[in-house]
């Protein structure tokens, strides 16, 4: 084999190849660096939310003053909603619904005199709105454990307005989740006690979520026979920054969590931006293909005479398009590990501006950019292997 | 493989021929193993066309090939891989050598295919044929009459059933030439080969068993 090279690498035309590295290398780093950016970055505009689907609005109506007196109907009628799901930019529209029940929680800790009380509410929305694995979203009434989600305002009034006033532990999230909480519904002269698991926090849900199934449940249990509107909708929309959803909503007089909105919206223009970033270094990458592969080409050619002669003295196809495919396939690994090596040294410059922009934990590594790099340098090497394999083929077909 | 057979055989330019008059072309003829066959021509007639159509390298021609009664024209490329390493041998008019690499390498390049021949026996071909001092030297500075001499060594480095050799002579003087008959028939009689050599003029010196003009 040593021989074969030795006679194939002949021609080969250093520049070209450099070239190819260096187009591919900016390509690939291009695109490993966006998708890694994309998913640094993504976090800090919907800090921990990642149980709720990314673009989302909650709409209410006004609360006014005048209105309270006169008894005006804070809720939605189903044609509201209909108007809603009408609109070019919902993609859907889900409504809370709360419980027509009365609901205590407590809080213990086993082994400590700990044990607090409190009246509350829940409420829920559709299950396609919430992103909690399935397994851990769920209800049976057999098994009856409610997994709940809580605003993390209150984890914070807790922390550093209760228990620092009454010199309790602080409780961090993790914490938070292995506790239990006994819950006590009563309505339609019966009461039970449930065993309650917090699934998650939420920056941006101003409720207490539970799943639709239990609420469904519940209702039908602790309070048959009503039925009420809901005064709450959650809409999902394409693009948050489209200006006819303000446009709208003013219009109706309905109140949206505006400021809730522009982290939706940053997220959107990330999203925006990192896709066209993204573009750009796959287009970069499929042209720095294309000159490898006319290099490779041009080389073939340039040797098809000794192809020929070494199929002639009984060289298989195979053998002899091996070294030219194990040279795109080096090429084409030492641009990967380079491009994640780009990637690993831009990523370490900006992640400290990021922890430092960002209260909640950076988790997940380089995972992302490893794959999609591996995925490229797959379909691009496959895609080299099978192009050498046929020119090749090509010389060896008899006349 | 014990027999190769040619019937009606026809090169496609010739084929707007009226009139053919040829022991080859056109006959059904055999090839059988063990046997000598010489192959007679003038230039221009289509003795390198004929070792091409065997050998699988062109297929423009009418009639039927055969290797053991089995036609030729549909075998895969792996077949022909397998063919040209332990069935059939070639040495080429143009002897397709490798002109950067030097004549030891050209030889290795083959022997390390089929791991046939030990570097002692090849090294032994060499200083038979007056060209030990040459087996470092690229053969793009050799003279033609020593390629051709490297071209045999290269031949002979593979098992094989038929070997053809396309005007392996030229260039040689008749010394030379006789060493290479002897080295040629001592190598194919221990494997009980065919030999078939073509020539338009100077012919290697052999027990033809037939002689046919193309």
């Amino acid at each position: 084999m040593k021989l074969v090279w030795k006679l194939l690498r002949r021609h080969i035309s250093l520049p070209q190849l450099a070239g190819f590295f260096l187009a591919n290398l900016c390509g690939m780093a291009i695109v490993l660096l966006s998708v890694q950016f994309y998913k640094d970055v993504l976090p800090v505009f919907t800090s921990g939310d990642s149980f709720i689907k990314k673009d989302y609005i909650i709409v209410s109506k006004r609360v006014s003053t005048l209105g309270s007196f006169v008894g005006k109907s804070k809720t939605f009628t189903e044609q509201d909603v209909e108007e809603i799901k009408q609109q070019p930019f919902a993609k859907g529209v889900g409504e809370f619904t709360s419980s027509q029940f009365k609901v205590w929680a407590g809080m213990g800790m086993e082994n400590t005199a700990l044990q607090m009380s409190t009246a509350m509410f829940f409420e829920s929305v559709p299950d396609e709105y919430v992103d909690v694995s399935l397994e851990k979203w769920d209800f049976d009434e057999h098994n009856p454990v409610v997994p709940i989600i809580i605003p993390r305002n209150y984890l914070n009034l807790y922390n550093f307005g209760f228990a620092q006033s009454r010199s309790l532990p602080q409780l961090s999230e993790g914490v938070m989740g292995m506790v239990n909480l006994d819950i006590r519904i009563s309505g339609a002269g019966r009461t039970e006690t449930f065993k309650g698991k917090i699934a998650g926090f939420s920056n941006r849900l101003n409720t207490i979520l539970v799943p639709q199934k239990f609420m469904d449940w519940a209702n039908h249990t602790f309070a048959p026979g009503s039925r009420n509107e809901p005064s709450r909708l959650i809409v999902e929309v394409n693009n948050p920054a489209d200006d006819r959803i303000a446009k709208f909503f003013k219009e109706k007089g309905y109140d949206t969590e505006e400021d809730k909105l522009d982290a939706g919206k940053t997220a959107w223009f990330l999203k925006v931006i990192v896709g066209i970033v993204l573009s750009v270094g796959l287009l970069i990458s499929v042209l720095s293909f294309y000159i490898l592969m006319l290099s490779i080409y041009l080389l073939l050619q340039k040797n098809t005479t000794k192809l020929e002669n070494l199929l002639l003295i009984g060289y298989s196809t195979t053998q002899v398009a091996l070294p030219y495919q194990l040279l795109t396939l080096g090429l084409n690994a030492a641009v990967w590990l380079l491009g994640m090596g780009v990637v690993t040294c831009v990523r370490s410059s900006y992640m400290e501006l990021l922890a430092k922009m960002s209260a909640t934990e950076q988790e997940g590594g380089l995972w992302c950019a490893w794959m999609v790099g591996g995925l490229l340098f797959a379909i691009v090497s496959l895609l080299n292997v099978l192009a050498v394999r046929r020119k090749v083929e090509s010389v060896a077909k008899p006349r | 493989m014990n027999s190769i057979e040619l019937q009606h055989v026809l090169p496609a330019v010739f084929a707007g021929r009226d009139a053919i008059s040829s022991d080859v072309w056109h006959q059904s003829i055999a090839l059988q193993r063990g046997e000598t066959y010489l192959i007679e021509a003038a230039s221009g007639t289509g003795k390198s066309s004929l070792c091409s159509y065997i050998y699988g390298y062109r297929k423009d021609y009418e009639g039927i090939i055969c290797f053991d009664r089995k036609n030729i024209r549909n075998l895969t490329a792996n077949r022909w891989v397998e063919i040209r390493r332990t069935s059939i041998s070639m040495l080429f008019q143009e002897l397709r050598l490798f002109p950067e690499l030097t004549a030891w390498e050209n030889v290795q390049i083959k022997n390390s295919l089929t791991a046939h021949k030990q570097s002692r026996e090849i090294k032994e071909w060499f200083a038979q044929l007056g060209i030990a001092d040459k087996m470092q030297t690229p053969v793009a500075r050799m003279s033609f009459g020593q390629q051709q001499r490297v071209a045999l060594i290269r031949a002979l480095c593979q098992p094989f059933d038929f070997i053809f050799l396309d005007e392996p002579v030229s260039h040689l003087d008749r010394e030379n030439g006789c060493i290479m008959s002897r080295i040629l028939t001592e190598e194919a009689s221990r494997q009980g080969a065919g030999i078939v050599v073509t020539s338009i003029g100077r012919r290697l010196e052999l027990d033809y068993t037939k002689t046919w003009k193309l």
